[in-house]
């Protein structure tokens, strides 16, 4: 019963089988935290890391965690790489079509701060949370994928810890940054 | 048939992109469809334009550096040794026979590790997830080798003006002897999941054919051009580095179709692996960084084109100094740019299920096409 002893349940062993008992709350957001699926978009270089973690040797699979193509079956979105003021827009327009709840975890530091982009590059937006809401942020240029894990482990506690009489996802669409979005950006430093 | 009983279709629009899993990246196409037939294909790039040449021009030369890795991500070191061979033409040094050969031997795992890269997405965009981990697995053996050496995964920052930044580690010699003893193997384990695959043959075998006098009117390099009957690669014809010692022999394949595209990439491999062999057996002893090379150098006012043979194609870099410790114009001509330009005209008349097999052995990378 090791998955069993990781959830705050009563069990009580009964001959011929048992009862758990437990509340909603945790059992809801324990599996919600243990299956993330996440969205197959890469951006830059942090796309290739992001692949590297989904695949042999790091797996991501063990956490429950598969790819979709499409942002209407997937509950998380890494954003991994430069995002130019160009995708800025389209990325935000993605977020929308994420069905709640959703969670987004900013890879690397182009993600977190336009990173090496951000003195000298006309470009480049600086910071994806000038756009939408991040819940993790994973630093590094590029993160290992060591570290890319561990931010979606983070991720899992922050699930675990939401409540059910509160929306799930920390942000109501109104609460989440709005820029300009009508193709003319204006950057707010 | 333009008769008023004859089924008449008509014409509709397909987006494509820029979130596309097969579209590597961030590229947008706007498809004029007619049933399964496309009309047309409008490319539209630029979302991954990153400004690279023009922050080039405003940093000190070894300011960019590390950002030069960060143009093409999949081939980083040979960004970064075409920025430090144009800076050492500059300053007429030679680089020290140590440093070049580890330069070469870096530049090859580099290509396998993202052949290895192409193997495994080219495979998964027709269908096919396997692969996808089988070039991944390979991919992580030679991240290792370069990692213990650059402290880095991707994106290394190894190469420095007159030489590299460290020697190789005591850990280094047994991993890549292991290198080279498994990895035939591993390749052979690629060609026999998809070489005769009778769905992966359907699907590339005869499509996208491009010819030879078409594909050098586009520009094309590397593979894509090699695979259309054209011998031309750097590393033979204009030896850089360590290449003029230990001599290479292109893969030139006949047919031009996206199963030679692909081919040409496996076999690509194997010609790196036996040049890392070649490396590791010749490799000089003596420094591996010229003394006295300054690290924040004055150019003289003049011009430098330098070219290296990156996994994609024919990288080349137009530096132009006036005198100052920063580039007048830093002109990048990409690999991919070139690949990617006809791809309207290869995609006109093609099935919609063909659109992702012929970008996919394009092997463009957006980062590259954009800058």
């Amino acid at each position: 019963m090791g998955v069993i002893a990781r959830l705050p349940v009563y069990w009580e062993r009964l001959p011929g089988g048992g009862i758990i008992t437990t509340n909603l709350e945790k059992v809801l957001n324990w599996s919600r935290a243990s299956s993330i699926w996440y969205m197959i978009f890469g951006l830059a270089c942090c796309a290739i890391e992001m692949m590297a973690t989904g695949c042999s040797r790091y797996d991501f699979d063990r956490y429950g965690m598969m790819f979709r193509a499409t942002p209407r079956q997937s509950d998380l979105m890494f954003i991994s790489g430069t995002i130019t003021l160009k995708m800025a827009p389209r990325i935000r327009r993605l977020w929308e079509q994420l069905a709640e709840p959703r969670y987004i975890i900013a890879m690397g530091s182009c993600a977190i701060s336009g990173g090496g982009f951000y003195y000298d590059a006309y470009s480049v937006l600086k910071g994806i949370d000038k756009v939408i809401p991040v819940d993790v942020y994973v630093p590094g240029c590029p993160p290992r994928p060591e570290a890319l894990m561990h931010g979606c482990l983070k991720l899992q506690e922050k699930i675990k810890r939401e409540s059910l009489t509160k929306a799930f996802g920390n942000f109501k669409e109104d609460q989440a940054p709005r820029e300009r979005l009508d193709g003319r950006w204006i950057l707010v430093k | 048939m333009a008769t008023d009983t004859a089924i008449r279709t008509e014409e509709f629009q397909v987006n494509m992109g820029p979130q596309h899993p097969s579209t590597h990246g961030v590229f947008r196409m706007v498809l004029t469809m007619d049933g399964e037939r496309v009309v047309d294909c409008e490319p539209h790039i630029g979302f991954l334009h990153r400004s690279m040449e023009k922050m080039a021009e405003n940093r000190l030369y070894i300011q960019f550096l590390p950002m030069a890795d960060r143009i093409d991500y999949l081939s980083s070191m040979f960004c970064a040794v075409a920025h430090c061979e144009a800076v050492e033409q500059f300053m007429e040094i030679e680089v020290p026979p140590r440093a070049k050969y580890l330069r070469t031997m870096f530049m090859e795992l580099n290509r396998i590790a993202s052949h290895c890269i192409f193997f495994g997405v080219f495979a998964l965009d027709l269908g096919a997830v396997t692969p996808f981990l089988y070039g991944f697995r390979e991919r992580e053996l030679t991240m290792d080798l370069l990692e213990m050496t650059s402290g880095q995964r991707i994106t290394f920052n190894y190469v420095r003006f007159g030489g590299v930044a460290a020697d190789l580690p005591e850990s280094f010699f047994p991993a890549v002897e292991r290198f080279i003893k498994v990895f035939p193997g591993r390749v052979t384990d690629y060609e026999r999941i998809l070489n005769e695959n009778e769905i992966f043959l359907a699907r590339t075998k005869g499509i996208g054919v491009v010819d030879a006098a078409r594909a050098i009117n586009y520009g094309w390099s590397g593979p894509n051009l090699r695979s259309s009957g054209v011998d031309f690669d750097l590393r033979q014809n204009m030896p850089y580095e360590a290449y003029g010692e230990l001599g290479y022999e292109p893969v030139v394949l006949p047919n031009g179709d996206c199963y030679d595209r692909y081919l040409a990439r496996i076999l690509e491999m194997r010609a790196s692996h036996a040049l890392i062999k070649k490396c590791m057996e010749g490799l000089p002893e003596g420094p591996t960084q010229k003394e006295k090379v300054s690290k924040f150098p004055k150019l003289p006012a003049g011009e430098v084109y330098v070219r290296v043979e990156s996994p994609r194609g024919d990288y080349g870099l137009y530096l132009v100094s006036d005198g100052t410790d920063k580039p007048y114009r830093y002109k990048l001509r990409t690999p991919s740019f070139n690949n990617l330009s006809m791809i309207r005209e290869m995609l006109r008349g093609v099935y919609l299920a063909d659109i992702v097999p012929i970008f996919g052995s394009l092997d463009v990378i957006l980062p590259d096409v954009d800058r």
